[in-house]
């Protein structure tokens, strides 16, 4: 029985563990441990030699994340801590999990990261979508200032805590950590230019260190069992569990924790039921929306960073979307392509000109008015929109599914062309 | 100008931003909340929170959700992203616009409904879905639409 530290405490169609519940099944012991009898830089370390990497999708280490923020008496005040729950990427929906399933296991990983690096207020970035998620986080954390583990002086440490949700209006934009930092400033939430990186020179010029809703879930349990136990609940080079999810036309689309670098297949054909009656595979996003088609061959690729990436694609959220025979897969990647066009922010022209041509060129292709010179058009705007010439990666990543799905659905692209229709309608 | 009561809610959002410009997006909210969309007279909204009129105006219509034109008592949102897409985006759609007689970003005539676009709403596994203001309903069928829009007449 592989452990799952991240749902074993989740009741599906229940209401969350209240603060006294959590505390039974051994919650927030791993705060008391943190803030009483480790210093900050021993928490670092542990979350260090965890090789714990961000579940937003990029994943960077988190120990490494951290160690960028100044500490000691001279360091800047306030710092911050911001949670990442700005869940929008198109196909993902493993933070709403965590955050309706258990809030106080969130709390307890962000009190605990803001120790590690000494922040003085973090707030909860949450979109605007996830209703249950804010009343029930809204919840946990009045509880967990009733009881002492968020305020002044925790649990009679010294180290004190304030901790707010800000709601946001929609736009993706929003979850590009930079971005964040403005819309949470009250500006238009465009990104800023890197450096200086936020862990320096982030909200209002303070230091802040911006982590996944996932990421930050995993920190109590490896405080409390050290890396080892960590490392220990993967197959994979990279440590512990993931929340992998399924969503297209398989018989049980849903969420499930696993060992990190588990393969396609198993998630598909085990956990996802495989596919519907009278539908076959085709294709698979494996990570949200801006990550790269891989095709059936590919089944076999273990669910983690390094494996996902040499087979042309990146684990991003680990979310993956399966596409069906019956499905066009011209009209997929349209539809992804208007997705971000329309959350560009509209700062950079590469970005705002370029998604939205080739939106419009694989519109008409749909419709059946392409022209044979059109894929190539689509493969310089691939060329172009690559980190460097956009000023975040909201573009390169719109590309992913773009540049990928010119090779693999070559052929379909060509008939479309070629029959001036749409075979699948 | 803001009334008193959304005057009195913004001072509250006030007293938790470090920076009033950071209570900008929720003293949006108020206004919506209170008057269904946030019209072009910004102007007594923005001195509370120390921004110009037109700076305000600029993350006003900035996001998606901040309604700066007039919308139906009750507000859909669609979600036609990808997950939803493959699962039946279109026929939510088409079948929204034959029970309520509108398309996309359009109002009912007796002011009930809006119907509006989405981004992904993180419920990829119960596809096709859509929300009804603050509710979300999920694994969307002609019938179920038509119960849910039942609810709100």
């Amino acid at each position: 029985m592989t452990e799952k530290p991240l749902t074993k405490n989740i009741r599906p169609g229940r209401a969350p563990l209240s603060l006294k519940e959590y505390e039974a099944v051994g919650g927030y012991l791993g705060l008391r441990r943190a803030l009483k009898e480790m210093s900050p830089k021993d928490v670092q370390k542990v979350v260090t030699d965890s090789n714990l990497r961000g579940r937003g999708g990029a994943g960077f280490q988190t120990g490494q994340k951290w160690s960028f923020v100044p500490v000691g008496e001279d360091a800047p005040r306030p710092k911050y801590l911001i949670c990442n729950a700005d869940e929008m990427e198109p196909g993902t929906f493993k933070d709403r999990l965590l955050m309706e399933g258990n809030p106080h296991q969130l709390l307890e990983g962000m009190i605990i990261s803001s120790y590690a690096i000494q922040a003085d207020v973090s707030y909860i970035f949450l979109r605007w979508a996830y209703k249950v998620a804010a009343a029930r986080l809204e919840r946990a954390i009045a509880e967990a200032y009733e009881n002492n583990y968020l305020g002044k002086n925790i649990v009679g440490s010294g180290y004190s805590l304030e901790m707010y949700i800000h709601t946001s209006a929609g736009r993706y934009i929003c979850g590009e950590e930079t971005a964040l930092l403005n819309a949470l400033e009250g500006k238009r939430a465009t990104p800023r230019s890197k450096p200086p990186f936020p862990q320096v020179c982030g909200l209002w010029g303070k230091p802040t260190v911006v982590n996944n809703v996932e990421t930050l879930s995993n920190i109590s349990h490896i405080v409390s069992n050290g890396p080892d136990w960590f490392k220990g609940l993967s197959v994979s080079p990279d440590s512990g569990t993931k929340i992998y999810g399924a969503s297209g036309r398989v018989k049980r689309p849903g969420l499930w924790e696993l060992p990190m670098g588990v393969t396609m297949r198993e998630l598909l054909e085990e956990h996802a039921g495989g596919m519907r009656d009278g539908f076959r595979l085709r294709s698979v996003i494996p990570g949200g929306a801006s990550t790269e088609f891989l095709a059936e061959e590919h089944l076999d690729v273990k669910m983690d960073y390094a494996s996902v990436q040499k087979a042309g694609s990146r684990l991003g959220t680990g979310t993956m979307i399966v596409i069906d025979d019956k499905t066009c897969p011209i009209g997929a990647i349209h539809n992804l392509e208007v997705f971000f066009a329309r959350e560009s922010c509209g700062w950079c022209t590469p970005c705002r000109e370029g998604l939205r041509w080739a939106e419009q060129i694989l519109l008409a292709i749909e419709n059946g008015e392409g022209e044979p010179e059109d894929t190539g058009i689509l493969e310089e705007q691939c060329r172009r929109l690559v980190p460097g010439n956009t000023f975040c990666a909201l573009a390169p990543g719109a590309v992913e599914p773009l540049q990928s799905g010119l090779k693999i659905f070559r052929e379909d692209f060509e008939r479309h062309i070629r029959e001036k229709r749409c075979p699948w309608k | 100008m803001p009334t008193d009561e959304e005057r009195r809610q913004i001072d509250e959002e006030l007293k938790k931003a470090a920076f009033k410009q950071g209570a900008c997006v929720d003293a949006l909210k108020i206004v919506q909340r209170h008057r269904g969309w946030v019209s072009d007279e910004l102007r007594g909204v923005a001195a509370m929170l120390d921004m110009t009129p037109d700076e305000l105006d600029g993350v006003a219509t900035f996001y998606s959700l901040i309604f700066r034109r007039p919308v139906g008592k009750h507000v859909i949102l669609v979600c036609d992203s990808i997950s939803c897409w493959i699962m039946g985006y279109e026929p939510v759609r088409e079948h929204l616009k034959r029970r309520l007689g509108i398309g996309l970003g359009e109002t009912t005539t007796d002011g009930q409904f809006t119907v509006l676009p989405i981004s992904c709403l993180g419920a990829c596994d119960h596809a096709p879905a859509m929300m009804v203001d603050d509710e979300l309903y999920l694994d969307l069928t002609d019938e179920r639409i038509d119960e849910i829009l039942e609810k709100y007449r």
